[in-house]
């Protein structure tokens, strides 16, 4: 088993049996995570590097703790204090920092496409972590386990996805993700944050976000990506969290005890209120926790690739 | 060389085998004495040398890219005698200095007819109309804003009514800027790739403003690259009503579609964008029943730094002059679509009547600008072998069919590589 390519760069390049390994490594990873010694020595010896031209909190430092609770020499690159503000080219940047025998390289940038184009150009695996509007594969596989962790399972059930569908990388992944494993996935969302042809990706468009809610056995909202606005998408914010949040009452049309999820950052008051962001069903907190475990799971499967091909 | 017999050749429009005669730069019936070259034609089709309507050579300002003398030799590798030239160029081709100066250059290294396209605007900059009487007087053959459409039905209505004074052809590139802001077509592919999509309805409601300006003037208009089957729509029905719109489309648009973005590779992305395969096949049909005039390359030469980063930062473009023959002839006659008269058409006499460049023929008398290919040559198109600066090309490892031999512009041998 393990993973067939050298990259994570999106779910769209995994097989489901590939995510569900992720999944099931995750869980072990969780286990130690939990535990009083939460260091490992999977990446010893090895190095992980974060390329982010893009903030992170939970990202970066999900990952940067991965990296070293399992022993990894780790370092960070900011675009703000490095060479990308002297204008210096994705590739040169990353060329360098595959010249310093780094292994892994977890990006995050504005362009989608940008890990696609680096790829093959390095040896450093390169982990997606992010790219435009395409994918945010290890959320998806974090909101995946978190299921997972819950239902036992995602093959049948339904999750709702509601917010800004358009800028959003998160259900793009979550989409191909959850409907590899044979969940489905409704989606709404302003109609002018409704990308054309999203149902040909494999969910129900709805016209609602009640429609979508409807007896899901998960919802997740979408951050309103305020900095990605490029144009007037809805009128006010007021406007937005009137119609297309998800209030307490639109979460009582989903299955009784179905779980809240969000990708964080939380626009209180936009996407949901925070009674509902604090509520019993809801699991953003411990999608944080599950987000280490996930990406543990994904550095530890893409170094096992890599120290079997060393060994070929 | 002033007498050339190329003998035992094919013609393009025939099944016969003839004997073509140069002297001093034109097509003779019989040389006045001995041929002092003899090609031999076996195997081989004779065509005019063909003419391209729509290209960029990026002189002045962007050599880094492209020159003169490096594109018209690409251009001599396709078969091209005759290139026109768009210009949006830096400084822009919008005073007959700059004409001038690219016909000079053309005529000092260039290795086809170089035809110049003035800006329609000044600078290109949407607002006034360009000095297109001086221009003309300095030889452009048509003005356009190329790269962007003619900013305004109020500017083109105008640009369209100072242009006839002088009787030069408008081409507008059709694009409705307020809802293109992409970098490949809008629809699933985009959508699933996170790429912002340029809608087809951008280019059809440009098409649509442009025919019924041109129809309320009762004044030609010719549509740059369409893309799409609706657009080709609009200038069908237009056509058959008696509008004077001319248009024309790129290899690209009949061979490829949306899907080869897939890779995020950014040799595929240009404007239009490549569309859905229903697109391409509605190029085909507009090819076939003549709505489509001519076959263009919009060669679009970018520098590597400008193509080998990420999708969305990339310059739209690629370069066309060496394929655009060899993708006709494989996309549309080995298939069936057309003829080879009717590729033909659409690659020489189309253009030049619209441009009225007098060119495109073998008749006797009319300058000799000719090229040969070998039809039933299959060739791997490979990235050593461009002659362009650039080799921003989506068919570079691609096979195709009908490779050009010998180009010949004005009695002048200016590729071979039958020797």
């Amino acid at each position: 088993m393990g993973l067939k390519n050298k990259d994570l760069l999106g779910l769209k390049q995994l097989t489901a049996e590939e995510i569900m390994e992720i999944l099931d490594t995750a869980k072990m990873m969780k286990m130690v995570l939990t535990s009083g010694n939460k260091k490992t020595s999977h990446l010893q010896g090895k190095s992980v590097v974060t390329l982010f031209y893009e903030n992170s909190t939970r990202t970066r430092l999900s990952f940067e703790l991965a990296s070293k609770y399992m022993g990894s020499a780790s370092a960070n690159i900011s675009t703000s204090g490095s060479s990308v503000n002297k204008g210096e080219s994705l590739l040169d940047t990353a060329r360098t920092i595959d010249m310093m025998a780094t292994d892994i390289i977890i990006m995050r940038h504005s362009q989608s496409g940008a890990p696609h184009y680096l790829a093959p150009r390095v040896k450093a695996s390169i982990v997606n972590a992010g790219d435009g509007m395409n994918e945010h594969p290890t959320q998806a596989l974090l909101d995946m386990f978190t299921l997972y962790e819950k239902y036992g399972h995602i093959d049948g059930l339904k999750v709702a996805i509601c917010g800004d569908l358009y800028h959003s990388r998160v259900v793009r992944s979550n989409v191909i993700g959850l409907t590899k494993l044979g969940a489905t996935v409704s989606v709404a969302g302003p109609r002018t944050m409704v990308p054309v042809g999203l149902d040909q990706m494999g969910c129900t468009v709805c016209r609602s976000v009640s429609e979508a809610v409807k007896d899901a056995d998960a919802v997740m909202g979408l951050r309103v990506q305020l900095e990605r606005q490029q144009k007037s998408l809805f009128p006010s914010v007021a406007e937005y969290s009137r119609f297309y949040s998800i209030s307490e009452d639109v979460l009582k049309l989903a299955k009784p005890g179905a779980y809240l999820l969000h990708p964080g950052p939380c626009n209180h008051g936009v996407e949901l209120p925070t009674c509902v962001y604090d509520c019993d069903q809801s699991v953003i907190n411990e999608q944080v926790t599950n987000g280490v475990a996930v990406r543990m799971a994904v550095l530890y499967l893409l170094m096992a690739r890599r120290n079997q091909n060393e060994q070929n | 060389m002033n007498r050339i017999e190329i003998k035992n050749v094919k013609k393009f429009d025939t099944d016969e085998k003839v004997s073509i005669y140069i002297e001093n730069g034109v097509f003779v019936d019989s040389l006045s004495s001995e041929a002092e070259k003899v090609i031999d034609g076996e195997g081989l089709t004779v065509f005019p040398g063909l003419v391209d309507m729509h290209c960029h050579l990026r002189e002045p300002g962007f050599e880094y890219r492209e020159d003169i003398k490096t594109g018209t030799a690409s251009a001599a590798k396709g078969g091209f005698s005759s290139v026109c030239c768009m210009p949006n160029t830096n400084p822009v081709c919008d005073n007959a200095a700059v004409v001038e100066g690219i016909l000079r250059k053309a005529e000092l290294v260039g290795s086809c007819n170089v035809f110049p396209i003035g800006a329609a605007s000044k600078g290109l900059a949407g607002k006034e109309i360009s000095e297109m009487g001086l221009m003309k007087e300095a030889g452009i053959v048509a003005v356009s804003d190329d790269g962007k459409p003619i900013a305004t039905a109020n500017l083109l209505k105008k640009v369209l009514e100072y242009a006839s004074d002088f009787d030069i052809p408008v081409l507008n590139h059709c694009e409705e800027m307020s809802i293109s802001e992409g970098a490949m077509n809008e629809g699933a592919i985009s959508t699933s790739l996170g790429l912002r999509g340029i809608p087809a309805i951008a280019e059809e409601i440009m098409i649509s403003r442009d025919i019924q300006t041109a129809e309320y003037l009762d004044m030609p208009i010719h549509i740059c690259h369409v893309s799409t089957a609706k657009g080709i729509d609009i200038i069908r029905q237009a056509k058959k009503r008696g509008v004077k719109v001319t248009c024309e489309t790129c290899p690209h648009y009949f061979s490829l579609t949306e899907e080869a973005c897939i890779n995020y590779d950014t040799n595929f992305k240009m404007n239009p964008p490549l569309r859905t395969e229903k697109d391409r096949l509605a190029v085909i049909e507009g090819l076939k029943d003549g709505t489509i005039d001519c076959i263009v390359t919009d060669h679009a030469p970018h520098h590597i730094d400008e193509k080998d980063i990420e999708f969305s930062l990339a310059n739209n473009g690629i370069i066309g002059f060496e394929t655009a023959f060899a993708v006709g002839y494989t996309y549309l006659v080995k298939p069936g679509y057309l003829t080879l008269a009717e590729l033909t058409e659409k690659m020489t006499v189309n253009p030049s009547k619209i441009l009225k460049l007098g060119r495109g023929t073998l008749d006797t008398g009319m300058p000799a600008d000719l090229m040969l290919a070998d039809l039933g040559a299959s060739f791997v198109y490979t990235k050593e072998e461009i002659l362009s600066k650039a080799t921003n090309s989506p068919y570079i490892g691609n096979t195709l069919d009908g490779r050009v031999k010998l180009t010949i512009t004005g009695g002048k041998i200016t590729y071979d590589e039958l020797c």
